[in-house]
């Protein structure tokens, strides 16, 4: 399996997850943790771009992260996929490699 | 599979202090062997024993001490960091002439050929930073 990258930035803040989906190969996924899931969330103007990514990546967020800033899965755009930290765990034995995006 | 945390900064500064607990934890409760957890730059902060945080919030370095003595876990807090932000064992305290130390209870300081080792050994490195 190709890499897992990892983006804990908000995409209102800083650029990571641009830089996450520029390098990603196509087959690799995306996990957003921390304000990186802010990208998660459906109806912002980064919506569309991580809804676009979905053609080529899997994109997961990290559900004890989305449930700290209030938000709540009905809130995540369709085709992302929520984990836990057990499902975290299991993305990074899944993927080859890990990639944090800091 | 055999797994090791890089953590870069500190406890009540940025998330990722509280991530990597939280990812560690998970890990080691899917049966995964947790190489070695390597503390850097503000990370090594995690590592005081001195600090005392309200009794209504979470005390981090307890919870890495708890869960180091009950899965054996290797905490390693970078040596150079360390000096830097004034994280001392004993042996340190005393060969740099300072009148105490503060290290927690199941960390141990060592330098930075650890993490090397942790990258070199592991299946996986995972890092949480800013």
């Amino acid at each position: 399996m190709p890499m897992l990258h990892t983006v804990n930035k908000s995409p209102f803040e800083r650029r990571t997850l641009d830089t996450a989906l520029r390098h990603a190969v196509k087959g690799a996924a995306i996990l957003l943790i921390e304000d990186g899931v802010y990208a998660a969330f459906d109806g912002t103007v980064v919506a569309d771009k991580v809804r676009a990514a979905l053609a080529d990546h899997k994109i997961y967020v990290l559900g004890p992260d989305v449930t700290a800033r209030g938000m709540s899965e009905h809130h995540v755009i369709d085709g992302l996929e929520v984990v836990d930290y057990g499902g975290f765990v299991d993305l990074v034995t899944e993927y080859d490699k890990v990639q944090s995006w800091l | 599979m055999k797994l090791s945390v890089l953590v870069n900064e500190g406890p009540y500064q940025h998330q990722s202090a509280d991530s990597a607990l939280m990812f560690t934890k998970a890990a080691v409760e899917k049966g995964h062997e947790i190489f070695r957890v390597f503390f850097y730059h503000d990370g090594v902060n995690v590592g005081t024993r001195l600090a005392i945080p309200p009794q209504d919030d979470r005390n981090i370095t307890e919870q890495w001490t708890a869960l180091a003595k009950e899965h054996d876990l290797d905490l390693v807090i970078c040596i150079a960091a360390a000096q830097r932000r004034g994280i001392l064992d004993e042996n340190e305290a005393k060969r740099q002439g300072k009148d105490g130390d503060n290290i927690a209870e199941g960390f141990r300081i060592s330098g930075l050929g650890q993490l090397i080792e942790a990258g070199i050994q592991s299946d996986r490195l995972v890092i949480f930073g800013d």
